[in-house]
């Protein structure tokens, strides 16, 4: 059966919105912030940063305004859905003591039901990245699972990418292709954007079919494409995922590794605003009484000097070593782990390296032998 | 031919594995065979090397002493060697031999082994070739142990 | 009083949520090593494991740890850990007392090639504590002696105060078709064992290569020449199996820490056969 098609304005996108509060979603949009963009609450379309964008490049990031009715020509700013779905810190467990015993109360994570109204290819390819990690390996994690299970995602195609956009080697963009429930397609053709809108799931059909809105045209889908393509062909940075093992493998003891450890301050950056990183460390609190300990996750970096400690030491303790395991598992052994990389190719790693470390310029130059020729 | 008992053990002890019938002759015109009581201290630290010896069974504790305790470095047994320093010249005895456990053993004169070494050298060159390789041994051992790869550090350099 | 008896069942509970077990008995073995004797409430899954497995010990506001099993697997009313105090959290959980509480998860990873061993002779290498996670197997190939053929356990310790489980290795070396040698790095006057690296006890031991299976426990380098050695000397690589340590703080595969390569130590190990482990044992800082 072919998908149903709508053709949507902006009066239904408010819709969609109205349509999922009242399923009990909040609903969250892309929002300009004071220096960046961030997911924050969104009930309507008009908080969307309508002709705003942002130039990239590597520790390079502005906010710009071009003007014009855009609702989405938006880049990614450092924060990607991970933070709700993974959230930074969460209490996992809380005990309480009674002379030498304690016992375990019962802490089960809050289901919460949120919908995110224009999320990238890129971010979209990120969840399900999470989802081979948190949800479908050998265990699940409660929280993850907690928040996954409320998931609403409204996609929007990528047909301009930024500087420093990589998807269409990780296949995850320009256009998405699975993983939402809606995916929107803004056209810019008309006085006012248009909307070709699809939908991944039957939750989004049904949303979909609710709204009123017309069918899309026929041959909107194929101009979906060829934007897309447009899109794809125009991005500078390539990686040759296919490779990445054998690369990574031969390069071991390359001294480009040093190189780079020269430029990188171990800072964890990259791991942060990485929407795939998912590393995490644990905390105890305790009460001052010592009555109740709880036990919080927070997010961790690979970039830590603790991050490897076993009693004696860390296994890797210089920075070319914390370097060479994280580029490692992004592009390469993340897909022996849990068969696709752990890179969706979002550019965040590069924008957001102060040292401006290109990930796609080091692999380059690690498989040619050689600078990139970026 | 090797028709003696001497000659027999020589044969079959690890040290000497491949070696060839003649040179094993040889050897055994200096072998004679050896046995120490547990506790008896076979040389002693600072001793002009002498002899050098095929252990056939047993333990031999080699140890260092210091104010306040000895302690043990290695101990070598049935099928290892044990004194391979007279051997070389002018090295004393580095270490203290003491027997864990009563030993049977094939000595040789250190210095006539040296000597035929000298002599010939097709003899020199296997008998310098398993010395290697039992030094080899235990410089690697030394290594692992300098390590202390068991300890709360897990072999940290501080 | 009972209070694990309040802990969730174990079908609710999170992978990241401790039972609730009542600490036993407290044993000192060596100047800072002790075994722990917990009691898990009657029934529950988390006393349900192989040999070589570990399980999370929890001390509510000060930490978690990783902590091999080292008792019997057909015990299950006990779960025994031996545990050498070296840090905050080892402290913290050796110097507990009977009837306090202590916090397990698990089990979890991978075992020892119990199965896989039946019919063939089991050569155990064992360095410093690395004891305690083959214990288990031990118990299980003296409970199924008829399974196996012979049985070496081959023990390197620091000295020999530090040795563990020093009575019950000595009975070990008593049973027929049995062989346990210890050695140390540094003997006294009174220690009349082996002196020297845990390889140099390879020359005493008498089995087929062919036909041993060879399980390895101890610090990274000790069990990288020893299974170097043990090749050399015509053991099949893929019957050499090696336990491995790396910061475990989830033990699900979650938190990341222990990635060597393209595994995780906690779920695709802690036990991993040499041939997996072999392309990765020698590089530097993975």
């Amino acid at each position: 059966m072919r998908k149903k098609q709508y053709r949507l304005e902006r009066t239904h996108l408010n819709s969609l919105l109205k349509l999922l509060r009242e399923e009990g979603y909040q609903t969250y949009g892309p929002v300009r912030g004071e220096l960046a963009m961030e997911w924050a609450p969104l009930t309507d379309v008009g908080e969307l940063p309508r002709g705003w964008t942002s130039a990239h490049g590597p520790a390079h990031y502005r906010l710009e305004n071009r003007g014009g009715e855009s609702l989405f020509g938006y880049r990614n700013g450092p924060e990607s859905l991970k933070k709700f779905l993974h959230p930074p810190r969460a209490r996992i467990m809380k005990a309480e003591r009674n002379g030498g015993a304690f016992r375990i109360l019962e802490d089960r994570p809050a289901a919460a039901k949120r919908a995110f109204l224009g999320v990238k290819p890129c971010d979209v390819a990120a969840v399900a990245a999470l989802d081979r990690v948190l949800l479908n390996d050998r265990y699940s994690d409660d929280i993850y699972q907690a928040n996954r299970a409320g998931l609403f995602l409204i996609a929007v195609h990528c047909t301009e990418c930024a500087e420093t956009c990589f998807c269409a080697s990780s296949k995850a963009g320009p256009q998405a292709k699975t993983g939402f429930d809606i995916a929107l397609h803004e056209r810019l053709d008309g006085a006012m954007p248009e909307y070709f809108a699809e939908c991944g799931t039957a939750a989004g059909a049904a949303l979909l079919e609710k709204t009123g809105a017309p069918p899309a045209p026929p041959e909107w889908a194929r101009e979906l494409a060829d934007a897309c393509a447009l899109a794809a062909g125009a991005q500078q940075r390539k990686v040759d995922f296919s490779s990445a093992a054998a690369v990574v493998e031969r390069n071991y003891d390359s001294p480009r590794w040093d190189d780079i450890a020269r430029r990188c301050m171990a800072c964890g950056n990259c791991t942060q605003a990485c929407p795939t990183c998912f590393c995490v460390n644990f905390e105890e609190h305790s009460s001052l009484d010592l009555q109740t300990a709880e036990r919080h996750r927070v997010w961790d970096s690979c970039f830590t000097q603790n991050f490897t400690y076993i009693h004696g030491g860390s296994v890797r303790l210089s920075t070319k070593s914390r370097y060479r395991h994280w580029l490692g598992h992004k592009l390469a052994r993340w897909q022996q782990q849990f068969g696709s990389p752990g890179c969706v190719g979002c550019g965040r790693c590069i924008t957001w390296c102060p040292a401006g470390i290109d990930i796609t310029a080091e692999f380059e130059w690690l498989k040619a032998g050689a600078p990139a020729a970026i | 031919m090797i028709p003696t008992a001497v000659g027999a053990a020589l044969k079959d002890h690890p040290f000497l594995e491949g070696v060839p019938e003649r040179l094993l002759d040889k050897l055994s015109q200096l072998a004679f065979e050896v046995t120490f009581e547990e506790d008896q201290i076979i040389f002693r630290e600072g001793d002009p090397s002498s002899f050098f010896y095929l252990i056939l069974s047993g333990l031999v504790a080699l140890e260092l002493a210091a104010p306040g305790r000895v302690v043990t470095i290695q101990t070598v047994g049935d099928g290892e060697e044990l004194g391979w320093s007279s051997l070389m010249s002018r090295v004393d005895k580095q270490f203290r031999a003491r027997c864990m456990k009563p030993v049977k053993a094939l000595a040789f004169d250190g210095a006539r082994v040296a000597a035929e070494c000298e002599e010939d050298h097709e003899f020199g060159y296997l008998i310098m070739r398993r010395i290697l390789v039992t030094v080899a041994e235990r410089l690697r051992s030394t290594r692992m142990q300098v390590l202390d790869v068991y300890s709360a550090r897990g072999g940290q350099i501080k | 009083m009972s209070l694990a008896l309040e802990t969730p069942a174990a079908a609710e509970r999170s992978v990241m949520e401790p039972v609730a077990a009542r600490l036993a008995s407290v044993a000192k073995e060596t100047h800072d090593t002790f075994t722990l004797n917990l009691e898990p409430p009657e029934g529950d899954p988390v006393a349900v494991f192989q040999p070589g497995q570990f399980s999370m010990l929890y001390v509510p506001g000060v930490g978690e740890l990783p902590i091999s099993i080292s008792g019997d697997p057909e015990r299950r009313e006990q779960l025994t850990y031996t545990i050498r105090s070296v840090g905050q959290v080892t402290y913290q959980l050796v110097t507990r007392r009977p009837g306090d509480t202590i916090g397990i998860r698990g089990p979890f990873g991978t075992a020892w090639p119990m199965k896989e061993s039946r019919g063939k002779s089991v050569l155990i290498v064992a360095g410093g504590i690395g004891l305690a996670p083959l214990r288990p197997a031990i118990y299980h190939i003296l409970r199924h002696r008829g399974d196996y053929n012979r049985l070496v356990v081959l023990y390197g310790g620091r000295s020999p105060r530090d040795l563990l489980y020093k009575k019950e290795f000595a009975a070990w070396g008593m049973l027929p078709d049995t062989q346990a040698l210890a050695t140390v790095d540094y003997g006294g006057v009174s220690w009349r064992g082996y002196v020297g690296v845990v390889t140099t006890l390879f020359r005493h031991v008498r089995m087929q290569p062919k036909e041993t299976v060879a399980m390895l426990c101890g610090p990274e380098i000790m069990m990288r020449y020893a299974s170097r050695e043990l090749e050399t000397r015509g053991i099949p690589p893929e019957q050499i199996h090696l336990s491995m340590e790396r910061n475990m703080k989830c033990a699900v595969g979650f938190c990341g820490h222990c990635q060597m390569g393209p595994y995780f130590v906690c779920k695709d190990g802690p036990v991993f056969p040499y041939t997996s482990m072999k392309p990765y044992m020698d590089l530097y800082e993975l």
